[in-house]
Parts: structure tokens; sequence; C-alpha cells
């Protein structure tokens, strides 16, 4: 699986289109993105805070966990962020730890 | 002990005795101003829904607090919140060293934006890449 992201990265580097048809050809139904960028970095975030639910709750899918880096092509030092945040809110119930 | 730190305390009031939130909030500053904190902010964020009950409610007003002092006050103020069954839950974040650093990183950008229109070679061998690749590049 990550040696497949690996490929997926890769390719976005050399060949946009060459590397879309690839996966078209194996990866059925997996989440595509042309170009996965750190939206915080784009918008110049410095601080995620806990109580900006309308801005994780983005970052939470149905389910209630966190994304994952590799779906919303958040930095490492952004997830973080993210993450710590995400954990603050659910604590004082602005979000959910689940939901079923 | 060097600069004081600063807080921010939520803490979420039983909806059921809305009347009393304002009293409840003025109690608590009072606290921390007894014991020599500062509180730079009180507001009362509104009454939300809960994202899961809590002792069986599902609606809390919300509050938050701003604090400076030497962290003593914080717990005198967490001890009452505990024991007040009105309050719900309380989170108690310190946010003077997020602050510092992001404040930091914003005057690095603006920095390196000021010095960027003269280097253009620089620019263009990065060639419109992703944002963060120029905070790390220093």
């Amino acid at each position: 699986m990550s040696s497949n992201y690996e490929d997926r990265q890769r390719g976005y580097d050399n060949d946009d289109d060459q590397d879309r048809r690839g996966m078209g050809g194996r990866g059925g139904g997996r989440r595509m993105h042309r170009r996965r960028v750190c939206r915080f970095c784009i918008d110049k975030v410095d601080l995620i805070d806990f109580k900006d639910v309308r801005l994780l709750q983005n970052y939470l899918p149905e389910r209630g966990k966190i994304l994952p880096r590799r779906i919303s092509g958040s930095c490492a030092s952004h997830q973080r962020m993210l993450a710590e945040a995400i954990k603050r809110a659910r604590n004082i119930a602005l979000l959910p730890y689940t939901t079923d | 002990m060097e600069a004081k730190r600063q807080y921010e305390v939520v803490f979420i009031v039983d909806p059921t005795v809305d009347d009393e939130v304002a009293r409840l909030t003025e109690g608590f500053k009072q606290i921390v101003i007894d014991q020599g904190g500062v509180v730079t902010k009180a507001e009362t964020l509104g009454k939300r829904q809960l994202a899961y009950e809590i002792l069986h409610q599902k609606e809390g007003t919300f509050v938050l607090l701003e604090i400076e002092g030497s962290g003593h006050e914080i717990a005198e103020l967490e001890r009452r919140m505990r024991v007040n069954d009105r309050v719900l839950r309380y989170l108690t974040v310190r946010v003077d060293e997020d602050r510092r650093r992001a404040e930091k990183l914003k005057a690095r950008r603006t920095r390196k934006a000021a010095k960027r229109p003269q280097s253009q070679g620089g620019q263009s061998r990065r060639g419109g890449g992703l944002d963060f690749a120029d905070n790390n590049s220093e």
C-alpha cells in the first residue's frame, strides 16, 4: 500500500497524464487526487485553533476518524497541529470521538 | 520563572441553568484574580449541541476565558470547576508557546517576502514548488 503511494507521488513529479492512466488500471475504487498540497501551507496557517469546528470538521470524515495525511495531503507539521486540535475539540465535546 | 504564561480555559455549563452562566463566570474570574492571575478575555461562546452526551446532557453553554499568570491560579480554578456540578467539562490549554512560535514563523515569512523580489534566481529554481518548501529551506 505504501509502496503504491510512493509510485503515485513519483509519477506526479514526472508525468501527470501517464500516471493517471496507470492508476485507472489497477487502483479500482481508490480516491484520486491530482495534486496533494497542504491546505494550511497555502493559507499560511501558523496556528490551528481547537475551537474552529468548521475547519476541523473537514478533516473528520463520517466515521469521526482523523483524516490521514496521505489523503488530505497536509504536511507533517500541520498534520500534527491538526491532530492535536481535533483531540482537544473532542475532549470538550465540540467534535465526536466516534459516530455510528 | 520568566514571562507569564497564557492559558485558554474553555468550560461547558449545564444549559438548564442558563441564567447562572454570567454569575458562574464572574465567580471564576474572581478566583483567578484572587490567586494573582489576570483575566484578559472572558467570552460566552453560546449554547451549542454537544458532540456526545455528557452527564445525559445533549447541549451546553460554552464559555472561554483567557488567563495570564503563573499556573497556580489554573490549579485552583480547575479544582473549583471539578467540584462544581454545573460545569459539565473544562479544558485548559497553554497557548503562549504556540503563539510565540506562530509569530516567529510569521515574522520569518514577511522577512522572506521582503527579500524575494531581488533574488529572482532562487525562486525560478524552485519553480512554483510547494509553499512549505520555503519555510524549510532556511
